[in-house]
């Protein structure tokens, strides 16, 4: 078998079904070898960057490890914001890009660019094949680091001459030989026994729930653990799902946008117990005053996150599943009335909220309210980075794990529509929702034709509200309202100091998102106002194939709750009151 | 004292690879800290490598640099020396100093640090030394004001002394 052989026969064998690929020069040798192929999905996507977003979706939808294969150069180089993205949110993909011949590299050759370099910083771990030998073992190496311990993105840069070299008696790997790669699965039962103990004496103790829940599988074992303790839980961005969002202990997402109860309850809880979540400067704010009346512990599979951003008083090492599981055995029921009841009560009391009034625009958060109650209920629903994303945090209620995906540490706009992509690959008849900003949505606008031709049947729904919002947000409460380069109206015949539309700015918008959808062949649909929401999302998600459906919001809505840079997360800025 | 700057010694043994040293150092400068010396040398077996890195941090950074370092997966143990105190820090110096004017002070320093004497000519005297980091400290302050010409430092390393 030749490398190319190799390499397809490799994937085949770790279970890859659909490939998101771009060829070039130095790949044919691949893309010759998958001509004809049936077992393996192709989906050719119009830029790399989309194509690892689309197999990081697909790792997301899944927990299965997303596969994107790309030429060297340019090719490799727009691949970096995709494996960037999966790095900082710990998703498993493999990344493959061709590279000049051997003997050539190092001498800037034609499309050569130093991807082991590149990508150094950003992949869990990186390959340049230099030895046909060594190609069956890396393919090993790369799919079992990707997928196994704390999860992240692998780089596999393959010399063209490697694809096109043979390799006599080939036999793929039965095992992995890394003396330098043990996660830790199992906790230290010691440190179990003492974070028990803990749970038990504690009179306000609360669950920090991040990605790790989901990455680990752990679902059912924290919501044991939680049920029989009784204690109250928030959830990170990146776990959200991962228990009903309906559950009554569930005080919500917590940090920058986060709810008043999950807030509070993280300044006044005696005992947090975060589960494979990262303390994060967005779920902390000012760390100097974050949960203080808090012993910490921390269950985490990643030793190195132990201690990192706050100081641990009790660390479980390893897998949230086992960890998590073990602990409900040492665990007695217990009731925690007052404590529940308080934080209950300021979920009650502090309700989300925004205003709608006759003849003004449509609220976005009215959109996504919609949306949750006119969407199957085990949609997936995905994100793109900035207003929109935090609204469907918020508002939408995420009832499984997997079912909600967003770029949370990279918050990489342009991600959504990709994304989304692989999510619907990888579930064919579920119905899949990518939520975007009219600003994020034009940054892998190209993929509604990938979507079209290839019968993807995403359903986009493009929040506009003419401004990258977010940005609009903060230039309004922190920046004196200095509107510089958000509005996506302007024009050179503007005033120069714009602070908002007036009557005298209605330029056309541009682009005409359902002509957009229209010529990449995807059914365009648009929302004038809020009495137009519901039959535009009705005939949307009824529609068998890929739409576009725009809606026009308010131009100026915040984001509340919100809690300012490098304050406690207890300062909140609340929304205003219906 | 945890936030107290000290100079850590950290021994790694990792795989002979192409591009391990530049997952270390590439990982110690992207978290942010200085390494104040670095040397890799082949082991006893040719396929590790022995790598001793110093840097000049606190402990709690160390720490945290330490478990990142433990991440790679070419690497295989990491140990910070200085946690022990029964380890030894040797470096080894050469250097060469104008001997054109105070050729009698220089050569009497020399012998009073045990310097080796490994070439001597009327305008200059090259020397090499092996020791602690505090002896080579004193060494160098001692003939800097005669005149260094060249200097060349192998960095720290260090063995356990169990």
């Amino acid at each position: 078998m030749n490398g190319s052989e190799i390499i397809i026969d490799a994937l085949k064998k770790e279970g890859t079904d659909t490939l998101f690929a771009f060829p070039g020069g130095v790949v044919i040798p691949i893309f010759n070898a998958l001509y004809g192929e049936s077992e393996l999905k192709v989906i050719l996507n119009r830029h790399e960057q989309a194509a690892v977003h689309a197999a990081d979706g697909y790792a997301r939808a899944t927990g299965k490890v997303g596969v994107a294969l790309v030429t060297s150069g340019p090719g490799a180089t727009n691949t970096i914001t995709g494996i960037a993205t999966a790095k900082l949110d710990s998703i498993p993909i493999v990344v493959i890009t061709g590279q000049v011949k051997r003997d050539f590299i190092g001498t800037d050759g034609f499309q050569e660019v130093d991807m082991s370099g590149l990508t150094r910083p950003i992949s869990k771990h990186n390959y340049l094949v230099s030895d046909i030998e060594d190609l069956p073992r890396i393919m090993k190496e790369a799919f079992y680091i990707a997928r196994t311990g704390r999860p992240g993105p692998v780089s596999i840069d393959i010399p063209v001459d490697i694809l096109n070299s043979l390799l006599k008696n080939y036999t793929y790997p039965k095992d992995v030989k890394l003396p330098g790669y043990k996660p830790t699965i199992q906790g230290n039962p010691k440190q179990i026994k003492k974070l028990a103990q803990t749970i038990q004496h504690a009179e306000k103790p609360l669950f920090y729930t991040g990605g790790g829940i989901i990455a680990a599988g752990a679902e059912k074992e924290l919501l044991a653990v939680i049920e029989k303790t009784n204690i109250p839980f928030v959830t990170t961005l990146m776990g959200l799902g991962s228990i009903d969002a309906a559950h009554p202990l569930f005080l919500g997402m917590p940090g920058m946008h986060g709810r008043y109860a999950a807030n509070h309850a993280m300044m006044q809880c005696d005992l947090m117990i975060a589960v494979g979540a990262r303390f994060d400067d967005r779920v902390t704010g000012d760390i100097s005053r974050f949960a203080p009346h808090a012993t910490i512990a921390h269950i985490d599979i990643d030793p190195a996150e132990i201690g990192k951003n706050v100081k641990t008083d009790i660390p479980v090492v390893g897998d949230a599943k086992y960890i998590l599981s073990e602990l409900n055995e040492l665990l007695k029921p217990r009731k925690r009335n007052g404590w529940c009841d308080s934080v209950t009560t300021w979920k009650e009391e502090q309700p989300l909220s925004y205003t709608m009034e006759n003849g003004e625009d449509c609220p976005p958060q009215y959109v996504i309210e919609r949306l949750n109650a006119l969407a199957q209920e085990d949609a997936i629903i995905v994100t793109d980075v900035g207003q929109h994303q935090m609204f469907t945090a918020l508002y939408y209620r995420h009832r499984q794990a997997r079912a909600f995906i967003s770029s949370g540490g990279l918050g990489t706009m342009g991600f959504g529509l990709p994304a989304a992509m692989g999510a619907a690959l990888a579930h064919p008849g579920r119905q899949v929702v990518a939520i975007c900003g009219d600003g994020g949505f034009q940054m892998n606008i190209q993929e509604l034709t990938t979507c079209a031709l290839n019968g993807i049947p995403v359903k986009a729904v493009v929040l506009n509200n003419q401004y990258l919002g977010m940005v609009r947000q903060w230039q309004e409460l922190f920046w004196n309202k200095r509107y510089s380069s958000v509005c996506l109206k302007q024009r050179p015949d503007c005033p120069p100091e714009c602070q908002g539309p007036t009557g005298s700015c209605e330029g056309t918008y541009l682009p005409d998102f359902v002509k957009v959808a229209e010529a990449n062949g995807v059914m365009g649909l648009r929302a004038r106002t809020a009495a137009e929401v519901d039959a535009v999302l009705k005939e949307g998600l009824a529609h068998p194939g890929p739409v576009v459906m725009e809606f026009l919001v308010k131009k100026e809505e915040n984001v509340y709750p919100m809690v300012p840079g490098n304050k406690a997360i207890d300062e909140i800025i609340m929304g205003k009151k219906k | 004292m945890k936030n107290q700057i000290e100079r850590h010694t950290i021994r790694l043994k990792v795989v002979n690879t192409v591009g391990v040293m530049a997952r270390i150092t590439g990982l110690v400068s992207q978290r942010g800290y200085n390494i104040y010396s670095i040397i890799a040398t082949p082991t006893e077996d040719p396929s590790f490598y022995t790598v001793h890195l110093v840097l000049q941090e606190s402990e709690e950074k160390i720490e945290q640099i330490t478990k990142q370092l433990n991440k790679l997966v070419d690497v295989i143990k990491v140990t910070d020396i200085s946690h022990n105190k029964n380890y030894i820090v040797r470096e080894f110096i050469m250097v060469r100093v104008s001997t054109s004017k105070h050729r009698s002070d220089i050569l009497q320093l020399f012998d009073v640090f045990e310097a080796k004497m490994l070439d001597l000519t009327q305008n200059y005297a090259v020397a090499s030394l092996t020791g602690s980091p505090r002896k080579i400290k004193r060494f160098i302050d001692a003939i800097q004001p005669y005149g260094i010409q060249e200097l060349d430092r192998s960095g720290e390393f260090a063995v356990l002394d169990v």
